[in-house]
């Protein structure tokens, strides 16, 4: 393994995996074991170890932080399946493998917009839930064409396309390249992050080998996609939410990002719910913005 | 016999129920159930072959450890058999029914007419409720799979995302009626589809069969 750091990033304290009804999910933590639990949730298309910056800071705040690679994703296993329960079934198998008492919650992009469903269902636990970036969008869908016609070949192109890599799902392997290839790669996703940063996180989230670097995520996860899940849905559920509520957004849009704007989403906020607006900054705000980000969620759980 | 598609890494079993020449019937189960042995009395008038798919985590199929079942794995679960088989008429029970109509929708140039029966799985729900609970005990072993059941039991199917299917089987199709109904069972999504143009009530799988015949 090549020996690359990154200024501030801490590996996890602890590494262990839970069970979730078959799927070996990889879990890991920072800061003291008897400290009030923290789960900390990732991103789509991330991994816990995206967090080894942001961590140590909640962590050093006196929290136990949790976080897991979702199935399919980092460490975890390669899963036969992939839907949104069967996430929030493994949330819920690590929260229980981590205590059966309250818990604070932060979750980044789908990994908060999962942590609604979360917090909703069993809200009496959660003694605050932050969310990065992870809100519905209120507004029009950002890739809603005009025209009804216009609309339905839309639907028509996303689901012969699907349905076309289903029918490849079972050939499909990640591409192999150098470390930086990789970094490189990614930062088509990550424009505003640092090279030196997503070198870092190929060495954690790729594996080498004997042909070059393979990032660890399974090759038949894809964007995209559709389903029967209405986005008015989370923005009710967003609404409707009884835990202390902190949001985080950004006002530089980016595609892996959700599409809300926050003067959008503030008459949407839970009674109480406070946002908080990051100007200049994307969809990455605890990662941009690492130790502003855990001062704020410091404060909030307070 | 049976031949074995590859789906991700589930192994679906396609069973051939009788050979026959021209286009052929693909038959989907319900929720929790199999594909049958022999032809069914109500389809035996059909013209041609007659198969029948598992789908995952049923029948002869393989089980997808941990779940993560969805109506939309189903339909590409179909959609490997159609891509084995190629022009096909689609009946389907229960959730077999409503995968048929996405089936229709998502591959309307090689579904010739999709039937919607009852059975069950067949309706879902139209707005999200409580969090679903995973059965305990370590994963199935056998099939059906009951974090399948868990999944498919109630999920989302909201009327507007149902009426999405016909609209895409009734404009890439080219047939008048590219759906037909002889379910008596009329969930939210279901009562949406029958207002829908393109779609049609039958009196019986067979006369619906009847129609997709020519």
């Amino acid at each position: 393994m090549p020996n690359i750091t990154y200024p501030g990033a801490r590996r996890p304290d602890r590494t262990r995996s839970v069970d979730a009804c078959g799927v070996r999910i990889a879990v890991y933590e920072w800061g003291a074991p008897e400290s009030p639990p923290l789960l900390l949730v990732h991103g789509g298309f991330d991994f816990a170890g995206t967090f080894d910056v942001f961590a140590p800071m909640l962590a050093d705040g006196g929290w136990r932080v949790v976080s897991w690679d979702h199935r399919g994703h980092g460490d975890s296993e390669h899963a036969a399946l992939y839907s949104w329960s069967a996430d929030m079934r493994d949330a819920m198998a690590v929260l229980a493998s981590t205590t059966d008492g309250p818990v604070a919650i932060v979750g980044h992009s789908k990994g908060g917009n999962l942590m609604l469903s979360v917090c909703g269902a069993i809200p009496e636990r959660v003694v605050g839930f932050v969310n990065i970036d992870g809100m519905p969008s209120p507004g029009p869908h950002p890739d809603m064409a005009e025209h009804e016609a216009d609309i339905l070949a839309m639907q028509a192109d996303r689901m012969t396309s699907w349905l076309d890599h289903r029918r490849r799902t079972h050939e499909l392997v990640r591409k192999p390249g150098t470390l930086e290839d990789l970094a490189r790669r990614r930062g088509r996703m990550n424009p505003l992050l640092s090279q030196e940063w997503l070198q870092y996180l190929v060495t954690i989230g790729a594996r080498k080998d004997a042909d070059g670097w393979r990032w660890k995520i399974d090759p038949t996860l894809r964007f995209g996609g559709f389903g029967p899940w209405r986005h008015q849905w989370s923005v009710r559920q967003l609404a409707e939410l009884t835990v202390p509520f902190l949001g985080m957004i950004g006002t530089i849009h980016e595609d892996m990002g959700w599409g809300a704007v926050a003067d959008d989403l503030r008459p949407h906020l839970p009674t109480g719910g406070r946002l908080e607006v990051f100007e200049d900054t994307g969809h990455f705000i605890h990662i941009e913005h690492p130790r502003r980000v855990a001062d704020l969620v410091l404060e909030f759980l307070t | 016999m049976t031949t074995t598609l590859t789906h991700g890494r589930i192994a679906l079993a396609l069973h051939q129920l009788r050979d026959g020449d021209g286009r052929a019937l693909l038959l989907l189960h319900e929720l929790g159930g199999a594909s049958p042995s022999t032809v069914p009395d109500e389809v035996v008038a059909w013209p041609g072959p007659v198969h029948a798919l598992d789908f995952s985590g049923h029948g002869a199929s393989g089980l997808a450890r941990g779940g993560g079942y969805h109506p939309e794995i189903l339909m590409a679960d179909a959609d490997a058999a159609i891509a084995h088989l190629g022009e096909a008429t689609v009946v389907g029970w229960g959730l077999g029914g409503y995968v048929a109509l996405m089936l229709a929708g998502g591959r309307p140039e090689a579904v010739r007419g999709a039937v919607i029966a009852d059975g069950r799985g067949l309706a879902g729900v139209a707005e999200p409720g409580p969090l679903q609970a995973a059965p305990p005990g370590p994963p199935a072993t056998t099939t059906p799979d009951p974090l399948a059941i868990v999944e498919m039991e109630n999920d989302l199917r909201p009327p507007e995302y149902a009426v999405m299917f016909v609209d895409l089987a009734t404009h890439g199709s080219g047939l008048d009626a590219p759906i037909s109904v002889t379910a008596t069972e009329r969930p939210p999504w279901l009562e949406a589809v029958l207002a829908a143009p393109g779609v049609t009530v039958a009196p019986s799988i067979g006369e619906a069969l009847a129609r997709y015949a020519g």
